[in-house]
């Protein structure tokens, strides 16, 4: 049993499913990487994932336990972090405010957790008392993930953490990524940039129309010709 | 057993309407079944109107009171003799004032056209000194007429026509009051208009109270012409003689009766007109695009419709519908009496008899009124009544018995307000809902 | 020199210290219609009769403490009632809240839905006041009238013209600058308070954050209910109290907050004084004032008053017209959608 695991998971916004029997999981330390066309149902898994989402069939498991009941809130006191793929940071309030109110639930002195953020994002230091708004793309996702990472969360997950960002940023946000994992996160990430991705990812998750096409190592998929083919465009 | 309820549900209703009104005249009076009858009618007339603008489009006109307004000042000015002692002694200035207003728009354009760098600032002065030129030929003109006869007339009278034309320019005039404010607020998000039109019937109502000149103000304009006899000449007629010995009656009651009778039947043919104009409207294509754009704006004006300009189209029609019954309202009431307009009784309780009739449904709307009517009449007797009751115990005199006797007049808009919030709460599509697909 | 002297201390006497206190008021009130927006986004029409409500209360009280002989020295009595208004407005706003909105709320419903309950419970707000109070004038204001006399100032001074500062209007201007300084602080250094600036800014982003959203609605409500309260005991003591007053003050309170930027405090404030700077200035008659700085054959005839005291809600929609036409957004860019 992984550490958090989606599960046969059925469900979607309205009457219609988008989600078709799909399956994700993610270990302690390990990417885990969600890729697939446009619509696919990617965000709409996350969410699933997230109890943003009210699953016909299916369960979701954090460290064993069933959550699949729990309010996207709950899963926030159990552990989990999310950085959605839009609107993911409050414009009106400063950088610093943005991972205060990341904070939000936690009693403690936070002020650590910050500073490390501060190292992840050396740029979010200086821009500290600054509007969230007035950011560039880049940094606005490193805002939003750091927002994400101030409740000292077991697992993160980032939609498209990378979206609208230059490639030279990107760059820098996977290595970030790969350094957040290395203490020992769980992360579950959809990503446009399938390529870069796999390439850091231990996991890999190919979906198409709500379900599991391949499911394999990050390895593994890029050296799949099929998946080359028609998803990492040859 | 609920298909069969569905089905039948207007016939049902109405009957147990009609029922409920026929009981007044057996029980109580006819003279009080025909008045509830004849307000209700008026009511209904206006409920069709913010039926079209909310049921059809979702716009909120907290206005209502304003527009009525408009309604009866169009009467006024339709109808009432016209004074040429006060045209003669402020008319020249009037005009030139009114010409002022013309010429400063007129200005205001063409300088905007010419100087777009400056737009802002030009348009202002101008408007400006418009204003104080206008002031400086107006205010005189005010003067002047208002000193003319001042006990009994004071003002520029009517044009002297016949009542009825009234209805159709009260119309107009709440039309107009319409246009101008729907330019303005709609496009921008729904709560603005809702505030904007707030503001124009608070606006309409200062004038009407203050601008003497036009409208007598709080002094009113009585004696307005009536579409039907008077009672006093009916009771000469020797058919009204015999109707009252046939029903064992005297003269008085028969000709009230009879007068109350022809306003219902005037009141039903403009409702029928009415109702017949938008039931067509509704089910026309047009109709459907309403509601189309009302039930996803964003796919329409994806669709490439423009909303904004269906809004104005609405919103227009249904001010100058309320105007129409407003222009009723002053007509049965045969006076003009600015200082009874409240939000109270015109916009509020006709909101009530939407949402409770049925929003989106003419039908609803219709029944909503009459409902509504007969409850907020009959709650004023029950509502002290109760509170006799609940005093009996104690001295006439009673500083606590009388401040509560005094509170129960408040007891009907508490009662309403708590319909309007039950209703939007427990049962949306009120009392005969909106049927969908259809 | 002196007739410039006498003009201005004219012009302080009449627009300056009025529209100041006006102002106070109207920035009160439009602070809690822009926070219930922010945060519930909805234009509240219930906040006048919410005003009325608390102010009718705080009039209550005042009354049982004149009853058991109790008064506050030199100022009003009614301020020591205040507090005790304002928790009764909270309890209202909070009951209403539960019994109306929270429904709204969970179902998503189009703001003009709440809007449109909103003018539901405006009306019963309208009522109860009415029931308890009636619908006429109350004076509730004791205590010293004035801070500074005419006749003092002319002593101290020498001028012809007069000033004259009443009590009310200091404590007005002295509240308000308490109270916004209070909001602002609340608003910006505390945990509660950025926590609702979080929900009025990314409310999905909220509730990842684990911001609980019925705490923040809750302290929405209490805090409009003390801002309406407070601006209601403020207006009272400085004019009247009558209910029906209280409903027509909506429509400048409206327009001060959209002329602000509607969803945005500090816009609230500006707007506030805007609109009672530019009501007063536009319905004050200049002649004394022009008469003073002109020539003595150039004195004005007429009043000079662009608009008469009744039309002094055309300047609000007047203004609230032109920021629509303008600059929706307001001053302070507040939000369109
Ligand atoms: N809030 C929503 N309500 C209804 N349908 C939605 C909603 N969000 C997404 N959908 C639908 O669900 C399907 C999957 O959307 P989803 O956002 O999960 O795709 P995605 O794989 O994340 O795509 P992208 O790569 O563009 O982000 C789409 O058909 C979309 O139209
Ligand atoms: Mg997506």
């Amino acid at each position: 049993m992984s550490f958090l695991a989606g599960t046969n998971m059925t469900g979607g916004y309205g009457a219609a499913d988008i989600l078709h029997d799909c399956t994700i999981a993610v270990d302690k330390g390990e990417i885990a990487v969600i890729v697939g066309p446009n619509g696919a149902g990617k965000s709409t898994a996350m969410k699933a994932v997230f109890g943003m989402l009210k699953l016909r069939q299916g369960s979701v498991t954090l460290d064993g336990r069933d959550i699949t009941n729990l309010t996207p809130q709950d899963r926030v006191q159990s552990g989990m972090g999310f950085v959605p793929q839009t609107n993911n940071v409050f414009v009106n309030m400063s950088v610093e405010e943005n991972l205060e109110m990341g904070a939000y639930i936690r009693d403690d002195d936070f002020s650590g957790t910050m500073d490390r953020v501060f190292d992840l994002f050396p740029i979010l230091k200086e821009k500290r008392s600054q509007p969230a708004g007035q950011l560039s793309g880049g940094q606005r996702q490193q805002v939003a993930v750091g927002r994400a990472l101030m409740t000292q969360p077991k697992v993160l997950m980032l939609d498209e953490p990378t979206a609208g960002v230059s490639p030279i940023v990107m760059d820098e946000l996977f290595d970030n990524i790969l350094e957040i994992a290395a203490l020992g996160i769980a992360i579950l990430m959809v990503e446009q940039n399938a390529r870069q991705a796999l390439n850091i990812a231990d996991k890999g998750y190919v979906l198409v129309q709500g379900a599991n096409r391949y499911t394999d190592t990050g390895e593994a998929l890029m050296a799949n010709p099929e998946v080359r083919k028609t998803f990492l465009g040859g | 057993m609920s298909g069969f309820f569905d089905k039948w549900r207007i016939p049902l209703l109405y009957t147990a309407m009609a029922l409920l009104l026929l009981a007044v005249g057996f029980g109580q009076s006819w003279t009080v079944m025909l008045a509830i009858l004849n307000l209700g009618l008026i009511s209904a007339v206006m409920a069709l109107g913010v039926n079209i603008q909310w049921g059809y489009a979702g716009l909120f006109n907290v206005g209502i009171m304003g527009f009525a307004a408009l309604g009866g000042l169009g009467v006024v000015l339709t109808a009432m003799p016209p004074v040429p002692a006060a045209w003669s002694a402020g008319g020249i200035n009037l005009g030139l004032a009114a010409l002022v207003i013309v010429g400063t728009i007129a200005l205001a354009l063409f300088v905007r056209e010419r100087l777009p760098g400056l737009r802002g600032p030009a348009t202002l002065i101008i408007v400006f000194a418009g204003y104080v030129v206008m002031r400086f030929f107006l205010d005189p003109a005010s003067e002047a007429i208002e000193a003319v006869n001042s006990a009994s007339e004071g003002y520029l009278g009517g044009l002297g026509l016949p009542v009825l034309i009234g209805w159709p320019v009260g119309g107009l005039f709440a039309a107009g009051a319409a246009y101008i404010v729907g330019k303005i607020a709609l496009g921008l998000r729904s709560d603005y208009l809702a505030i904007a039109t707030l503001g124009i019937s608070e606006i309409i109502i200062a004038v009407i109270k203050n601008e003497d000149w036009l409208s007598r103000g709080v002094k009113n304009v009585t004696g307005l012409p009536r579409p039907v006899p008077y009672e006093r000449d009916l009771q000469a007629e020797q058919w009204i003689i015999d109707l009252a010995a046939r029903f064992e009656t005297d003269v008085q009651t028969s000709s009230a009766i009879v007068v109350r009778l022809e306003y219902a039947l005037l009141f039903a043919a403009v409702l029928g007109i009415l109702m017949w104009l938008s039931q067509r409207a509704l089910h026309s294509p047009w109709g459907r695009m309403m509601r189309a754009i009302r039930d996803n704006r964003d796919a329409a004006e994806a669709m490439g419709k423009d909303v904004t300009r269906r809004h104005l189209q609405v919103f227009v029609m249904g001010s100058a519908v309320v105007g129409i019954g407003g222009a009723m309202l002053t007509t049965l009431d045969g006076q003009f009496t600015p200082s009874s307009y409240n939000p109270l009784r015109y916009t509020f309780l006709i909101w009530v008899m939407v949402i409770a009739g049925g929003s989106g449904n003419n039908w609803g709307s219709i029944l909503g009124a009459f409902l509504i009517w007969y409850v907020w009449v009959m709650a004023e007797p029950l509502g002290s009544g109760l509170m006799n009751l609940l005093t009996a115990g104690m001295d006439a005199d009673n500083g606590l018995r009388t401040h509560l006797l005094d509170g129960a007049a408040h007891m009907r808009p508490f009662l309403m307000g708590l319909i309007l919030l039950l209703v939007l709460r427990f049962a949306p599509r009120g009392l005969i809902p909106e049927r969908s697909g259809r | 020199m002196t007739d410039i002297l006498n003009a201005l201390v004219l012009l302080s006497n009449f627009v300056l210290i009025p529209a100041l206190s006006y102002g106070s008021q109207l920035a009160l009130g439009a602070l809690g219609v822009t926070l219930i927006y922010a945060v519930l986004r909805f234009s509240n029409f219930a906040h006048g009769d919410m005003m009325a409500l608390g102010t009718m209360a705080t009039i209550m009280i005042t009354w049982g403490l004149h009853a058991m002989g109790v008064s506050f020295g030199p100022l009003p009595t009614a301020l020591l009632a205040l507090p005790f208004g304002i928790l009764i407005a909270m309890a209202v706003a909070l009951v209403t809240d539960r019994a109306v909105y929270r429904f709204y709320r969970k179902q998503r419903s189009a703001p003009v839905v709440f809007v449109m309950a909103s003018v539901g419970v405006m009306f019963m707000y309208n009522a109860i006041t009415r029931i308890f109070i009636g619908t006429g004038d109350q004076r509730f204001a004791d205590g010293e009238r004035f801070v500074l006399k005419v006749n003092e100032f002319k002593e101290l001074t020498g001028l012809d013209q007069g000033l004259a500062i009443r009590t009310s209007q200091l404590i007005t201007v002295v509240v308000m600058v308490a109270v916004v300084a209070f909001v602002f602080w609340f608003l910006q250094k505390t945990r509660t308070g950025k926590a609702m600036r979080a929900y009025s800014d990314n409310e999905d982003l909220a509730l990842l954050s684990g911001i609980n959203p019925d705490r923040v609605v809750r302290i929405t409500w209490i805090l409009a209910a003390a801002l309406a309260t407070i601006a209601g005991v403020l207006y009272g003591l400085d004019k009247s109290f009558r209910p029906f007053v209280y409903f027509q003050l909506l429509l400048p309170i409206f327009a001060s907050a959209i002329v602000g930027g509607i969803g945005q405090p500090l816009g609230a404030i500006a707007g506030g004084f805007i609109v009672a700077f530019s009501e007063v200035m536009v319905t004050y008659a200049w002649k004394g004032f022009i008469t003073l700085i002109v020539p003595a054959d150039m004195a004005p005839e007429g009043l000079v008053q662009l608009l008469g005291t009744d039309y002094k809600f055309a300047v609000s929609f007047i203004i609230l017209v032109v920021v629509l036409l303008v600059r929706p957004t307001g001053i302070f860019k507040g939000r369109v959608i």
